[in-house]
């Protein structure tokens, strides 16, 4: 960011940090306010389709909270919502036919995945709670903060993944070939979907023990 | 015929929503609290599901695909208009939503009460539009087999969401540790009937 501008308007002040920070943590989308996981756990097999999914999210997000906080004041309430998914839907056909030119490898793995980031309650959920009533650049930290929320969780349980289930990161194997011959074997249970959500769960678990104050009554 | 039920079972065990592809989880973990309000989601579930799949299906197969328009003149053979699958199938669902609200707002005033938020949300749960681009990429043959998907998907998610609502009401009276308590069992819960599910993946249809 250009340091000019921080001189005359505190671009970062301290309210709008928080907005980029809080969503890692105790705001997070995925494991506090409980948004998009529909599209999160699928890819989450490998590291590598989890990081390109993470990247398209965070694209949409901000271009989708930067479009909409432009045009807040000229949305009619009532229709909101198709105007909504009309911007997001569009800017997710962009990134579809970019990674479809690109890496097509991985979106053939995404398969419908992508397609399914326009229902992606992140967005959404942003739009309504923030974009709508929030000037651009706020907006465009918000949606920065939690697609790297998102982000991190994919990565972090696409990680454990491919580690425990495939012994390979990005492709590249990494457990050396004496401990195969030991009698180490990959644990083919954590390629498998349902693995996804108990990983989900431990990050939740480990994440709510830190902070005592995010604890559910039941 | 055998190929439409087939089909049919697939979709509800094999390829559950819920425990095969997590879709619809956002509504799944936020309205499965009660069973009778996760009756009533899952039966509009089922019930938009049987209806867009099918319409989006002859879109599909008339508009979108590669040389589809041929029956509007030879010259469009080679149009290929799939990139604009996405905003015509959220429209349509946005659009069927509405319509079916309406229509039960109108002939099932106690139904309409019921489902209250829940029925203008279907219209983002990813597991409506998951069908139909699930329906776009496996490429079934006849409207009868997209309709037989779409209300076996449907029937998948009803199930997932009665069963786990069910778990949540007797899990109450446990003693889950506190950090786990809500969210964070529910994931795992989900995870161990997605384990079972798995059972279904060796049947061959």
């Amino acid at each position: 960011m250009s340091s000019e501008k921080q001189e005359r308007e505190p671009l970062f002040s301290a309210k709008n940090r928080k907005l980029l920070t809080n969503p890692l943590g105790v705001d997070n989308p995925i494991t506090v306010q409980v948004l998009g996981i529909c599209s999160a756990l699928a890819v989450t097999a490998k590291l590598k389709p989890a990081f390109v999914m993470s990247l398209s999210v965070i694209a949409v997000i901000v271009f989708a909270n930067l479009i909409i906080s432009l045009m807040r004041n000229g949305i009619p309430p009532r229709i909101r919502i198709i105007v909504q998914l009309v911007v997001i839907a569009s800017l997710v056909i962009l990134v579809d036919q970019f990674l479809k030119a690109f890496v097509f490898d991985v979106s053939k793995q995404l398969s419908v995945f992508v397609g399914l980031i326009i229902t992606n309650c992140i967005i959404m959920g942003r739009l309504e709670a923030f974009a709508m009533s929030n000037k651009p650049w706020p907006s465009v930290l918000d949606g920065i903060g939690n697609g790297i929320g998102y982000a991190w969780v994919l990565v972090a349980v696409g990680f454990v993944r491919e580690l425990f289930g495939s012994g390979t990161i990005w492709g590249y194997a990494v457990i050396p070939e004496s401990f195969y011959n030991i009698g180490y074997e990959n644990n083919g249970f954590m390629i498998l979907p349902p693995m996804a959500l108990i990983i989900v769960g431990i990050i939740i678990w480990i994440q709510r023990s830190r902070n005592p104050e995010l604890v559910e009554e039941n | 015929m055998q190929e439409i039920f087939n089909i049919f079972v697939k979709s509800i065990f094999v390829d559950n929503m819920v425990f095969a592809y997590f879709l619809g989880m956002c509504s799944y973990l936020a309205v499965s609290k009660t069973v009778n309000t996760s009756v009533g989601l899952g039966l509009a579930v089922i019930f938009v599901l049987g209806i867009t799949v099918p319409v989006d299906y002859l879109l599909n197969d008339y508009i979108l695909k590669p040389g589809a328009l041929v029956w509007l003149d030879a010259g469009f053979a080679d149009v290929d208009l799939s990139f604009l699958s996405f905003i015509l199938f959220i429209a349509i669902i946005a659009s069927m939503v509405q319509l079916v609200e309406m229509v039960v707002e109108k002939f099932s005033p106690a139904l309409y009460s019921s489902l209250g938020i829940f029925l203008p949300l279907i219209a983002v749960n990813c597991a409506i539009l998951g069908g139909s681009l699930f329906m776009q990429e496996r490429e079934y043959q006849s409207l009868a087999q997209a309709t037989s998907f779409g209300l076996g998907s449907g029937v998948g998610w009803f199930l997932a969401i009665v069963g786990i609502a069910a778990i949540r009401e007797k899990i109450r009276y446990s003693n889950v540790p506190a950090p786990l308590r809500g969210l964070g069992i529910t994931f795992i819960i989900t995870g161990l009937m997605g384990i079972a599910f798995m059972s279904f993946l060796g049947i061959k249809l």
